[in-house]
C-alpha cells in the first residue's frame, strides 16, 4: 500500500502543493521562530555576560563603598590568586565625524584600561598601537574604530555623562567582551582619567585605608593553575568591604545566562503562539486538501476495496500519504525558517527593537520540534479525510452515479458551537467587568472558547451572512454575482474552513490592532495633558544626567522654564513613597500641575507638594508637616505646601531639588524638562544642543519624540503584528484557492452547462472570483467584529488604570484589512476561475 | 430576436450544416468524426438524428449548436455563418438562439424550478415573456412545482424544467442531447410528448439526438447517420421503422 500512497503523492503533485505550502509555513514559522529565539538568547547571554572565562572570583561593590586599593591589594595576597584587576565603567559614547554617536545607544560603554607589570590589559588584545597612558588617550574596539574610520592617532570626540571631551586615538583592540561582541561600543580610557569619569569625586575624597584615592566597582580575581575557585572564593569572602558580594566566575556566567533565557522566553512564547496559530489555521487547510484528494478518488479507493482492499488499508494508504507530504514539507518548511530567523533578526532590528548580533543557533530541539509539529498537524489533518476514504464502498467503483456524500445533520455541530460561542462571549463579558489581570486571564480564556465556538457554528453562520449581501451581488454582478453566492454556501463545512483561516487571522490583528491604537490614544492624551515642556533632555544611554545639566540648559538661549525631574525616595512615617525633586517656579510651566489646595510657590520655602490621591488615602493635608527620612538616612520634617491634582509623569511627592540636594550621594536625574519661548523651532533645538556641549551622549526630544517614547512601543508592537497578518493572509489565500479549485472541479458540468446555454467566460471568471470575496470577505468581517468585541473587553481591563480611556476605532485600518480580504479573494481566485472559465463546454454534454 | 416564423413557412431552415466535416489527429491518427455532412432542420419541425455509436451523430448536433468547432464546410443558424464565430459570439448566438437539453439534466441544484427555467434570460439580462412563460410551465405541468429546488423533483420532473427552460427564451432552435436517456419508459414519453407539442402546438424547432427508436418515433423526420455521413432519411417514422433501420446498420456493422 505504501507504494499506491507514493505514486499517489507524485501524481496528485499540483494540488498537494497547497498542502505542502501550508505545512511548510508552519513549520518555517514554528522552526524559525525557534531558531531566531535560540540565537537571540545566545547573543543576549554573550552581550550580558563579561567573558568570565579567565575570571576565577569576581567581587562586586555598591557604589556606596566601592573598593579600594587596599581592598585589591589584600585580596591580591590569598593563596592560589596570580593577579586582581579593579574596574570602573559607565556609559561613554564615541562621537563619528559627524557628531552622530556610533553603533546602538544601548551598549556604549567606557572602562578603565588597566595594564599589569609588563604593560598589557589580559582582557584586551591590542592589533594597532597600545593602551591609552594619560588622561588624553583613548583606546577603541576595532569595529567601533572601523565605523568612525578613526586611526591611530586621530582625534576622537567622546561623551561620558559629563561635557564632551577630545582624545587621542592611542590603539584599536579586540576584546571577547560579549557587549562588543553584540555590537556595543567600548572605549578604554587611562586609569586615573576613568576614575575621574566614572567615580564621583566625593566617593574618591576621604581615604578609606591605605593606597591611593581609585575607587573600583568590580573586581575581577584571577587564580593560579591548579587553585580551585571554591578556595579562592573562600579566602576572599571575609576581605570584603561593606555591601560587596563575591562569586565564582562560573557560577556568574551561569546565572547570567538564566536571566537572559528567561526574559527570551516571553518573545518566545509571543512567535510560538503566531507559530501556533499559524499550524492551527494551516490544519483546515490541509483537511480541505485531502479532502478533496478523496472526494477526487472516490472511484480509484473504492476499486482498491472492491479488488480486496480492507478499509484499515485504505485508511492507511491515505495516511501514508499524509506522511510523505509532511515529511517533505517539514524539510521546505525548515529551510525557509532558517530565512526567517535571519529575516526577523533584519526586520526587529529596523524597527528599533534591542537586538545584538551574533552566529545562527540551531539546536537540535528546533529541528526536532520542526519535524514533529509539521508530520504530525498533517496526519491530524489527514485523519478525518482518511476515516472517509475508508467508507467509501466498493460498489461507488461501479456504475456511473457518483456516490453522495453523506451530509449528517448540522444540529449537533450547530448546538455545540451556540454554547461555546454563549460560554465563551460570557467569559469575555465578564472578564471585561473583573478587570486587571484576573480580567484578562478570563478573557483570554473566553476568546478561546469563543474562537473555537464560532469556529464551529461558521457553517450556520455563512448562510445568513451570504443571503444578506445576496442582493447587492445580483445588483453588482447580475446573474454570476447569484449564482457566486448560491454556490458559497453550497458546501457549508468548507466554506467554514476556508473563513475560518482569514477569521481567526483578523480577529488577532483586528484586536490587537484596537487595543494598540486605543492604548496609544491613551498615552498620547496622557503626554498632552501632562507635559507641558516643549523638549525633554535625558541620556542617550538612558541613564543619569549630570547634575550640572539642568543648569546649562536653564541659561540657554530661548530657554523660559526649565525642570529637571529627579527621582527621589522619602520615607514617610517609615514608608516609602517615590517623589521627584524639581524647580520650584518652573516645575508648573513644564508639565502640568494643577493646584488644588495650597500653593506651589511653597516649593521654594522648601515644602512638599502632594498628589491629590496620595493626599487624601493618607489623610495628609495642606499646612501638615510631615516626618521625613531621606535616601542618605538623616531625617527631617517636610510642610505640605500644595496638593495638586494626579500627573503620571510626577511622583507623588514633589519637592525643590535644594531639599534633597545634600541627602543623595549620586543623584539620579533620568531628564530635564525645557519650556522654549514660542514653542519649538530648529533654532531652539540648535541652542539646546550648543549648551549641552554638542555631546551625542545627549537626547533632545521634542513633543513628538516624548509621545513616541511613551507610546511608540505599541507602534513596533503593531508593526511586528502585521507580520501576522500577512502570515494569515498567505494561509487564507492558499485556503482560498484549495476551496475555489475544489468547487470548480466538481461542478465541472454544471460551469459547461452554463457556458452551453450562453454564459460567457468573462460572466463563468466572475462567477468564481465573486464566490471567492464573499468567502473571504464573510471570513474577514466575522473576525473584525470578533476582534472588536475583544478589544473591547481587554480594554475594559485598562480603563482602572489609564484615566481618560476611551475606546478608539482605527475606521480606517479596519477598511484596510476588509479591502486586504477582498484582495486576498480576488487574487486566491485567479488561477481556479481561469481554469473554470477554459473547461470545455462539451464537458456538461457529454456523458461520463 | 427572430419570431418564431408563422406556419406555412415549414421549408425555411431553421439550421441548416453545408459540407461540415469534422476531423481529429492527423496522419495515421486520423479520425474522421463527420465527413461532409449536409442537412437542413427545418423550422417548426421535430427531427431526430440516429446512427449507432461513433457515427458522429452527437458530434454534428454539437457543431450545429454551436457547442464544438468543425474542420470544414458551413453551418448556419437562421442567417448566421458559425465558423466566422468567435467564442465570445458563439455564447452569445447560444444564449439568445438556441435551447437545450441535455442528458444529464443538468439544472443548477443551488436554484429553485423557475429560477433553472429562466437562468439564460437572467444571465442575458432579459426579462422573460410572460405570457410565452406561463404556456411553456402549462404545457409541462410544473406550475405547482416551481418553488422547488433540483433535489426535490423527480428525474422526469427535472428533466421537464430542463425542457421548459430550453423553451422558455423563444429560441430559434432547440436541440436535446438524449434527452431521455436517463428516464424511465413513462417519463420519457412525457418530456419527448412535451417536445412534440412544442413543435406542433408554438412551432418551436427542435432537434434530437437519440439511440432509442421509440424516442425517435415522436420525431417528424429521422435522420440516420454512419460513419460521419447522412446515410437515410425517413418521414413520419414509426418505432418499428426506425428500429428496422437500425438493425440493417447493424448488420452492415457486422459485415463491415
Amino acid at each position: 500500500m505504501f507504494k499506491t500512497s507514493l505514486r499517489n503523492v507524485l501524481a496528485h503533485k499540483a494540488r498537494l502543493l497547497m498542502t505542502v505550502l501550508a505545512v511548510m509555513l508552519g513549520v518555517a514559522f514554528v522552526s524559525g521562530t525557534l531558531v531566531f529565539t535560540d540565537t537571540l538568547g545566545r547573543a543576549f547571554a554573550h552581550e550580558t555576560s563579561k567573558d568570565y572565562a579567565d575570571v576565577s572570583v569576581s567581587v562586586s561593590a555598591e557604589s556606596a563603598h566601592r573598593l579600594t586599593p587596599h581592598d585589591l591589594d589584600r585580596m591580591g595576597r590569598v593563596p592560589g590568586v596570580s593577579g586582581v584587576t579593579g574596574r570602573v565603567g559607565g556609559f561613554a559614547g564615541v562621537a563619528d565625524r559627524g557628531g552622530k554617536l556610533i553603533g546602538g545607544d544601548w551598549s556604549a560603554r567606557g572602562g578603565n584600561f588597566a595594564p599589569g607589570a609588563d604593560g598589557s590589559d589580559p582582557a584586551y588584545g591590542f592589533t594597532k598601537g597600545r593602551g591609552p597612558r594619560d588622561g588624553h588617550e583613548i583606546a577603541l574596539d576595532t569595529r567601533t574604530a572601523a565605523t568612525g574610520r578613526y586611526r591611530v592617532g586621530d582625534r576622537v570626540r567622546v561623551a561620558t555623562d559629563g561635557p564632551v571631551r577630545t582624545y587621542t586615538l592611542s590603539g584599536v583592540f579586540t576584546t571577547h567582551d560579549g557587549a562588543v561582541e553584540a555590537g556595543g561600543s567600548l572605549t578604554l580610557f587611562d586609569g586615573a582619567e576613568a576614575q575621574r569619569l566614572y567615580v564621583p569625586a566625593a566617593a574618591r575624597s576621604g581615604a578609606h585605608g591605605a593606597g591611593t584615592t581609585d575607587r573600583y566597582e568590580e573586581a575581577l580575581v584571577r587564580a593560579r593553575p591548579g587553585a580551585s575557585d571554591g578556595a579562592v572564593l573562600a579566602g576572599i569572602k571575609p576581605l570584603l568591604p561593606k555591601g560587596a558580594s563575591a562569586e565564582t566566575g562560573a557560577r556568574l556566567a551561569d546565572e547570567e545566562a538564566r536571566a537572559s533565557a528567561q526574559s527570551l522566553s516571553s518573545l518566545n512564547e509571543m512567535l510560538l503562539s503566531f507559530a501556533g496559530i499559524a499550524l492551527f489555521v494551516g490544519i483546515f487547510l490541509i483537511s480541505n486538501t485531502f479532502t478533496m484528494l478523496v472526494a477526487q478518488r472516490t472511484r480509484e479507493l473504492a476499486l482498491l476495496r472492491a479488488v480486496g482492499a480492507s478499509r484499515r488499508q485504505v485508511r492507511r494508504s491515505v495516511i501514508a500519504e499524509a506522511a510523505i507530504v509532511g515529511a517533505v514539507s517539514s524539510v521546505v518548511g525548515f529551510l525557509l525558517g532558517l530565512a526567517l530567523a535571519v529575516g526577523l533578526h533584519t526586520v526587529m532590528g529596523s524597527f528599533g527593537a534591542r537586538i545584538p548580533a551574533g552566529p545562527l543557533v540551531v539546536g537540535p530541539d528546533s529541528v526536532g520540534a520542526a519535524f514533529g509539529v509539521g508530520v504530525l498537524v498533517t496526519l491530524l489533518a489527514a485523519w478525518l479525510p482518511s476515516r472517509r476514504a475508508a467508507k467509501i464502498p466498493p460498489v461507488a467503483a461501479m456504475g456511473s452515479a457518483h456516490v453522495p456524500a453523506t451530509t449528517r445533520s448540522l444540529v449537533l455541530r450547530n448546538s455545540v458551537g451556540a454554547v461555546l460561542s454563549a460560554l465563551g462571549a460570557v467569559g469575555i463579558a465578564g472578564g471585561a467587568s473583573v478587570g486587571k489581570d484576573d480580567g484578562r486571564m478570563l478573557i483570554a480564556g473566553g476568546a478561546f472558547v469563543l474562537l473555537l465556538g464560532v469556529m464551529v457554528l461558521i457553517p450556520l453562520l455563512s448562510r445568513p451572512a451570504v443571503a444578506l449581501v445576496r442582493p447587492l451581488l445580483r445588483g453588482l454582478f447580475g446573474t454570476p454575482g447569484t449564482l457566486a453566492s448560491r454556490n458559497a454556501v453550497r458546501n457549508p463545512r468548507r466554506t467554514g474552513a476556508t473563513a475560518s483561516a482569514l477569521a481567526i487571522g483578523l480577529t488577532l490583528v483586528t484586536g490587537l490592532t484596537v487595543v494598540g491604537v486605543t492604548l496609544a490614544a491613551a498615552v498620547d492624551r496622557m503626554t498632552t495633558d501632562n507635559v507641558r515642556a516643549d523638549y525633554m533632555v535625558a541620556m542617550a544611554s538612558g541613564g543619569s544626567l549630570g547634575t550640572s545639566v539642568a543648569q546649562r540648559l536653564a541659561h540657554a538661549p530661548g530657554v523660559t522654564a526649565s525642570s529637571p525631574q529627579q527621582a527621589v525616595d522619602l520615607r514617610v512615617h517609615g514608608e516609602y513613597h517615590a517623589a521627584s525633586a524639581v524647580t520650584p517656579g518652573d516645575v508648573q510651566h513644564v508639565l502640568t500641575m494643577d493646584v488644588v489646595d495650597g500653593s506651589l510657590a511653597t516649593l521654594a520655602d522648601g515644602g512638599v507638594a502632594v498628589a491629590e490621591k496620595t493626599a487624601r488615602s493618607n489623610g495628609w493635608h495642606v499646612g501638615q508637616s510631615l516626618p521625613v527620612t531621606y535616601d542618605d538616612g538623616k531625617k527631617g520634617t517636610l510642610r505640605v505646601g500644595a496638593t495638586f491634582k494626579d500627573n503620571e509623569l510626577l511622583s507623588p511627592l514633589v519637592v525643590s531639588t535644594a531639599v534633597v540636594a545634600g541627602h543623595e550621594p549620586e543623584p539620579f536625574v533620568p531628564g530635564v524638562w525645557v519650556k522654549t519661548a514660542g514653542g519649538a523651532s530648529a533654532a531652539h533645538e540648535k541652542a539646546l544642543e550648543h549648551a549641552l556641549g554638542g555631546s551625542p551622549a545627549f537626547r533632545i526630544q521634542d513633543r513628538q519624540d516624548i509621545r513616541n517614547s511613551y507610546g511608540g512601543s505599541v507602534n513596533t508592537a503593531l508593526g511586528i503584528l502585521y507580520g501576522l497578518l500577512a502570515m494569515a493572509l498567505i494561509i487564507a489565500v492558499l485556503g482560498v484557492v484549495n476551496t475555489l479549485a475544489m468547487s470548480v472541479f466538481e461542478r465541472q458540468k454544471e460551469i459547461g452547462m452554463l457556458r452551453a446555454i450562453g454564459l460567457n467566460r468573462a460572466g463563468v471568471k466572475r462567477m468564481v472570483r465573486v464566490e471567492a470575496v464573499v468567502i473571504s470577505l464573510f471570513g474577514a468581517v466575522l473576525g473584525i467584529v470578533l476582534g472588536v468585541f475583544l478589544a473591547w473587553a481587554i480594554g475594559q481591563t485598562f480603563k482602572d488604570s489609564l484615566p481618560g480611556y476611551t475606546l478608539v476605532m482605527p475606521w480606517e485600518r479596519i477598511l484596510v484589512f476588509l479591502l486586504l480580504s477582498g484582495v486576498v479573494g480576488v487574487l486566491a481566485s485567479l488561477w481556479p476561475a481561469r481554469s473554470a472559465a477554459r473547461l470545455d463546454v462539451l464537458t456538461a454534454v457529454k456523458t461520463e | 430576436m427572430t419570431m418564431s416564423p408563422p406556419i406555412g413557412l415549414k421549408d425555411v431552415a431553421a439550421a441548416r450544416a453545408v459540407d461540415v466535416s469534422k476531423v481529429y489527429g492527423e496522419g495515421d491518427t486520423r479520425v474522421v468524426a463527420l465527413d461532409r455532412v449536409t442537412v437542413d432542420f427545418r423550422q417548426s419541425e421535430f427531427t431526430a438524428i440516429m446512427g449507432p455509436s461513433g457515427s458522429g451523430k452527437s458530434t454534428l448536433m454539437h457543431c450545429v449548436a454551436g457547442l464544438d468547432t468543425f474542420t470544414g464546410g458551413s453551418v448556419r443558424i437562421g442567417d448566421v455563418e458559425l465558423s466566422s464565430l468567435k467564442d465570445k459570439q458563439l455564447t452569445q448566438l447560444r444564449r439568445d438562439r438556441i435551447g437545450f437539453i441535455f442528458q444529464a439534466f443538468n439544472l443548477l441544484p443551488t436554484l429553485n424550478a423557475l429560477e433553472n427555467i429562466t437562468l439564460p434570460m437572467d444571465i442575458a439580462g432579459r426579462r422573460p415573456d410572460r405570457e410565452w412563460l406561463e404556456r411553456v410551465i402549462t404545457m409541462t405541468g410544473l406550475a405547482d412545482r416551481l418553488r422547488h429546488r433540483p433535489a426535490q423533483l423527480s428525474g422526469g420532473q427535472q428533466q421537464r424544467v430542463a425542457v421548459a427552460r430550453a423553451l422558455a427564451s423563444r429560441p430559434d432552435i432547440v436541440f436535446g442531447d438524449e434527452p431521455t436517456g436517463n428516464l424511465d419508459s413513462r417519463a420519457g414519453a412525457e418530456v419527448l410528448g412535451f417536445l412534440r407539442d412544442s413543435v406542433r402546438r408554438l412551432g418551436q424547432t427542435v432537434v434530437m439526438v437519440t439511440h432509442d427508436p421509440v424516442a425517435a418515433s415522436y420525431a417528424d423526420r429521422v435522420v440516420f447517420l454512419a460513419d460521419g455521413r447522412v446515410v437515410d432519411e425517413m418521414h413520419e417514422p414509426s418505432a418499428d421503422g426506425v428500429l428496422d433501420r437500425m438493425k440493417a446498420f447493424d448488420g452492415r456493422g457486422r459485415v463491415a
